[in-house]
């Protein structure tokens, strides 16, 4: 097997067109980045990103590239880091191409608090945020939701939450969509999806999913940071989690629905997983909207995590609540429509970003206006042992990836040879020795989570920032992870 | 074991076999559960039934997996063995299984947790006969 790759700058590689392909296939990575994702063809991988990249390609109504970012890996379907962006009039949606995880994705929460003010209560305040956030297999929140209000959820997202008290106005602010999607129709939602729902407000999950006590190392840009109200020092909270369950039953109940549509409306299918319906058919219109109410389950559970969080920072330290404000809160695996400009004709495009964030630049309306004369905040998760980063979108971000940027390192290797090569207990040792707490529900949880499964976190962000996609504002390092 | 872990840098696949295609969905099921706890820690205390279907063998395999994963959700109950009474055509392309799934209550402490799967997917999704062995793959999203 072999895939033509062509260099087209210096950090941007492409799949020429060819074949099925209605686009080409674009790629932001270095050299090294690159040579990982041709040495997996070269090996005869059967599961690679480029292969995914490529078969999206051949998607009806895809506009302009198949589109991935420096964290690029293997997915299922459309690879993680990937971005497609599809034609409304006559272009499809696919499950493959948000996940089942809808609107996962991250909320940083800025407090007034410094390093220095956390030093030997860390334990302390691991502590609390273990006890106080639900993590883990089985785990349930504190509120049980009846049927009529979580069809509220899915209606009013972290609005819902805001109402009942778990956090404040200012936060919808400081959220993506301000907290909740238009066009959310519970009536697209499966009542097993619902009842699943209803105890997980409020948690973490598993996984990868986490909640982070971190330090801001370093500002790469001072007024940026100034406007975002960073500081060197600072102490910030990020929470890593999404839709839980009822996302992921809105992903199961759609991969059906969508395979039937795939057959009726004679989509050629290159793989299996990557089933879609046409956006304006019956089936596609009842799947959007079925997305927007996981979008808005998801934004209200980081709402209540938030919340939960400052309760947490309340009884271990005696933070007043009040400080701990929202930075941003967006979600890396959803799709949404949105105009672009494609070839200097602005179009309603139905964008799928699946692993991938949006960063959006200056001036655009969807960016708070506190925000909004530097570009929205793009918050990168990085590893429990390494580093995060809080980027800025840009108008070239804007021009060329449909205002997408990356959304992690990106996994290198798998969960299985992680495991065989690293044991939570030793990790979780090791770490602390750094000065990292690591509270996890599940040892072997941590192990599969470890950083050196991961890519540089740093080298990713690099490619974004050089490629001028995406701006470094700031690094964080991290103090506390809690692990479902 | 006729289950195995396939390499997958983000997600696990799965690839289950066994003589019989009842029996095969029935190793299916313990892969699955096997990613998300210590089989050997749980005890069959209680049983759910599960009845799906779906157009062709491969996606049946899917949904039973993803039924599997719902009923496990809403009853709080981790599942260690499988029973599958029937797989049998009906009508135009529909393939209907009968099964029961074999478990307890999830207790996070005593079931020693590890990773949530959240679904079953259509990736990676093979089914073959060969060396009369049925043979099924998938990837599952963690």
């Amino acid at each position: 097997m072999s895939i033509e790759l062509k260099q087209i700058s210096e950090l941007v590689w492409e799949i020429p067109r060819s074949g099925e392909m209605l686009v080409p296939g674009r790629i932001y990575a270095d050299r090294g980045l690159i040579k990982h994702l041709v040495d997996d063809v070269s090996r005869g991988k059967e599961w690679n990103a480029l292969v995914q990249i490529r078969n999206v390609a051949c998607l009806p109504g895809i506009q302009k590239a198949s589109l991935a970012m420096a964290d690029i890996h293997p997915g299922y379907g459309f690879a993680i880091g990937a971005i497609g962006a599809f034609d409304t009039q006559d272009g499809v949606i696919s499950v493959a191409g948000v996940g089942f995880d809808c609107n996962c994705g991250v909320r940083t929460l800025k407090t007034g608090l410094t390093r220095d003010d956390l030093k030997g209560k860390e334990e302390n305040l691991a502590n609390e945020l273990f006890r106080t956030v639900p993590a883990g297999i089985g785990s349930e929140g504190r509120i049980k939701l009846s049927k009529n209000e979580i069809n509220d959820v899915l209606v009013k997202g972290a609005r819902f939450a805001v109402e009942r008290g778990y956090g404040t106005p200012g936060d919808l602010i400081f959220t993506e969509e301000e907290g909740c999607v238009n066009g959310a129709d519970p009536d697209t939602v499966s009542d097993e999806a619902k009842r699943r729902g209803s105890s997980q407000i409020g948690t973490l999950g598993s996984g990868n999913h986490y909640l982070e006590v971190q330090a801001v190392e370093e500002i790469f840009d001072e007024d940026s940071a100034r406007v975002f109200g960073l500081f060197r020092g600072q102490v910030l909270i990020s929470i890593h989690c999404g839709s839980r369950a009822l996302g992921h039953q809105i992903g199961m109940d759609y991969l059906k629905t969508l395979e039937s549509a795939s057959r009726r409306y004679d989509i050629p299918v290159r793989e299996r997983e990557l089933v879609c319906a046409p956006f304006k058919s019956e089936e596609g219109r009842r799947y959007f909207k079925a997305v927007n109410c996981g979008i808005n389950a998801a934004f209200a559970n980081r709402q209540v995590i938030a919340h939960l969080t400052r309760k947490a920072l309340r009884s271990a330290l005696g933070v007043n609540e009040g400080t701990v404000t929202t930075l941003y809160d967006v979600g890396h695996n959803t799709a949404k429509t949105e105009k672009h400009k494609v070839d200097g004709v602005e179009k309603q495009l139905i964008v799928h970003r699946k692993g991938a964030t949006r960063a959006f630049g200056p001036g655009r309306p969807e960016v708070p206006s506190a925000y909004r004369a530097v570009g929205q905040p793009v918050l990168v998760g990085g590893t429990m042992g390494t580093r995060s980063y809080i980027l800025h979108g840009t108008q070239k971000g804007m021009d060329e990836t449909f205002g997408t940027s990356i959304h992690g390192a990106g996994r290198i290797s798998s969960r299985e040879s992680a495991k065989k090569r690293w044991r939570g207990k030793d990790l979780v040792a090791q770490l602390k020795e750094r000065g990292i707490i690591i509270k996890g529900h599940s040892l072997s949880g941590v192990a599969e989570e470890a950083p050196g499964a991961y890519k540089d976190v740093a080298q990713v962000v690099d490619v974004v920032h050089n490629a001028g996609i995406a701006e470094r504002v700031a690094m964080t390092v991290p103090l506390i992870s809690v692990k479902g | 074991m006729p289950y195995e872990f396939l390499e997958h840098e983000s997600d696990i696949g799965i690839r289950a076999w066994d003589r019989t295609l009842e029996r095969t969905f029935v190793q299916g099921g313990k892969a699955l559960f096997d990613i998300m706890v210590d089989l050997k820690k749980v005890k069959k205390k209680t049983s759910v039934d599960i009845s799906c279907e779906a157009r062709d063998i491969p996606a049946l395999f899917v949904e039973w997996l993803n039924k599997l994963l719902t009923q496990s959700d809403l009853k709080k109950t981790v599942f260690k063995d499988f029973k599958v009474e029937s797989i049998e055509p009906f009508g135009y392309d529909v393939y209907r299984l009968k099964g029961t799934a074999f478990g307890e209550k999830i207790d996070p402490k005593k079931h020693s947790v590890r990773t949530e799967v959240k679904a079953a997917t259509y990736f990676g999704l093979k089914y073959e006969f060969r060396d009369g062995s049925h043979y099924l793959q998938c990837v599952v999203d963690v």
